[in-house]
């Protein structure tokens, strides 16, 4: 079974050269520390910045230097910055190549639901909402069962949608799974856990792909 | 001769009166007009609706107007770092509108472009889409939303000068730029005012035709709500 690191490690190999990049708020941010070796990749922050750097040093900490999530960072060579009109015109006309999110909720038809819990949580969709309903690719990196145990991986969402049909892949601490006409299908199953586990845990409609192998991380 | 100087907050936000519309810039508590919010609390202007991405914390930005039940109704993307607001929005004390960010992004570029509305797919199949007309477009489904009226937008640039014309620096820029543009009367605050002529035209992200009044503003916190760093 992988901890959030492992789900963040394994989400990085799909990253490639030259890809323009938003990360979500959580494990997605983790995802950045995995960087596979060798290539370049644009981090994106909808407040208006691509190339998101590192932490800076206690003495550089800027006030106007914020990512989504409202920490400090710094710029990569080559970053720049723009108005949250044109950094959803990025999103919206396509050209963010991976969006990893987290999420509460994904249906085996690719709907994902994170952004309201009714009645408890109220938080709001800040760009959540604008971006699954434009971006190309998303992967969801979220743990596979809620506090309660029940799993998150659902033949229907029972929260308020964030969008409709629009998870490719989700990748949680018991395997990777892309969502297909047929369902979620298991390509990869984390070191230690095992297929009946993973079918206990899933409530919307699984498959196991015929070629799936265990992850490597 | 053309000047847009105030000499202050006090006097930007002096015709602000209960009831009025407001979109106020900023992202968290970046890029926000501190100097006018805590004008607008210290005159006790109510019964506000505030447009703006998010709400502030409990006690910054537009958390201090929440903490003086000064705000009727709030539009914005996201409110999470707010216990004040989440009480008063689950209490029914105060009207809530939330809408995905882009949306409200764009409906403020709608606003400053002059055109009535504009087409997204965000919030198609959610709770957002309820009781909006659906078109679709090449095989796939938009919403419509409406540009914003708004009586003030309140913006906080880098620099200005005494034409109105803005810069903003890094991602404090967010939503100012398009705010800005979309008031009936536009107030900016800077933190260094110079003479029209001393900016570099090349470099100014807000033409002076969309801004009113400005003012250098004074004593900025810079609050940042998540210090993260790296260590040596």
């Amino acid at each position: 079974m992988l901890d959030k690191f492992g789900i963040a490690k394994r989400i990085a190999k799909e990253l490639k050269d030259g890809y323009y990049v938003n990360l979500g708020i959580g494990i997605p941010t983790l995802v950045a520390n995995y960087m596979p070796p060798g290539i370049e990749v644009i981090l994106q922050s909808e407040n208006g910045l691509l190339g998101i750097g590192p932490f800076p040093f206690e003495e550089n900490v800027d006030a106007d230097l914020i990512n989504a999530g409202k920490q400090t960072v710094t710029t990569t060579k080559g970053s720049s910055f723009f108005d949250s009109a044109m950094s959803f015109g990025m999103i919206r006309s396509g050209r963010v190549d991976l969006t990893v999110l987290g999420a509460m909720e994904v249906a085996d038809n690719g709907d994902i639901a994170n952004w309201k819990i009714p009645g408890k949580m109220v938080k709001g969709m800040g760009g959540e909402m604008d971006l699954v309903a434009s971006a190309k690719n998303i992967i969801v990196a979220m743990q596979h069962v809620n506090k309660a145990g029940e799993s998150k991986l659902l033949s229907k969402c029972t929260l308020p949608i964030t969008g409709l049909g629009c998870v490719k892949k989700v990748v949680t601490e018991l395997g990777v799974f892309d969502i297909k006409p047929e369902g979620f299908v298991c390509i990869e199953y984390a070191p230690g856990v095992s297929l009946d586990y993973i079918k206990e845990k899933t409530q919307g409609r699984l498959v196991i792909a015929p070629d799936v192998k265990e992850m490597v991380v | 001769m053309l000047n847009k100087v105030v000499k202050n907050a006090d006097e930007a936000i002096k015709d602000i009166s209960d009831g009025a519309t407001l979109m106020l810039g900023g992202f968290g508590l970046c890029g926000i007009p501190e100097n006018c919010i805590q004008a607008l609390v210290k005159k006790n202007i109510r019964e506000l609706t505030c447009i703006s991405n998010n709400a502030g914390v409990d006690d910054f930005g537009i958390g201090l107007l929440l903490q003086k039940h000064q705000v009727k109704k709030m539009i914005a993307s996201y409110v999470g770092e707010n216990a004040e607001f989440e009480r008063q929005l689950l209490s029914g004390e105060m009207e809530v509108e939330l809408i995905p960010q882009g949306t409200l992004a764009t409906r403020c570029m709608a606003t400053g472009y002059g055109m009535p509305a504009i087409y997204t797919p965000a919030g198609v199949g959610t709770e957002v889409a309820e009781g909006k007309e659906i078109r679709e477009f090449n095989g796939k489904k938009y919403l419509l939303e409406h540009a914003f009226n708004s009586d003030f937008a309140i913006v906080k640039a880098w620099k200005g000068d005494s034409h109105g014309n803005l810069i903003y620096r890094a991602t404090s820029r967010n939503f100012n730029p398009l705010m800005a543009m979309a008031g009936k009367i536009t107030i900016a605050e800077v933190e260094e005012l110079v003479p029209a002529g001393e900016l570099d035209p090349d470099m100014i992200h807000t033409p002076g035709i969309y801004v009113n009044r400005i003012f250098k503003g004074e004593n900025y916190e810079k609050r940042i709500e998540q210090i993260t760093i790296t260590k040596r």
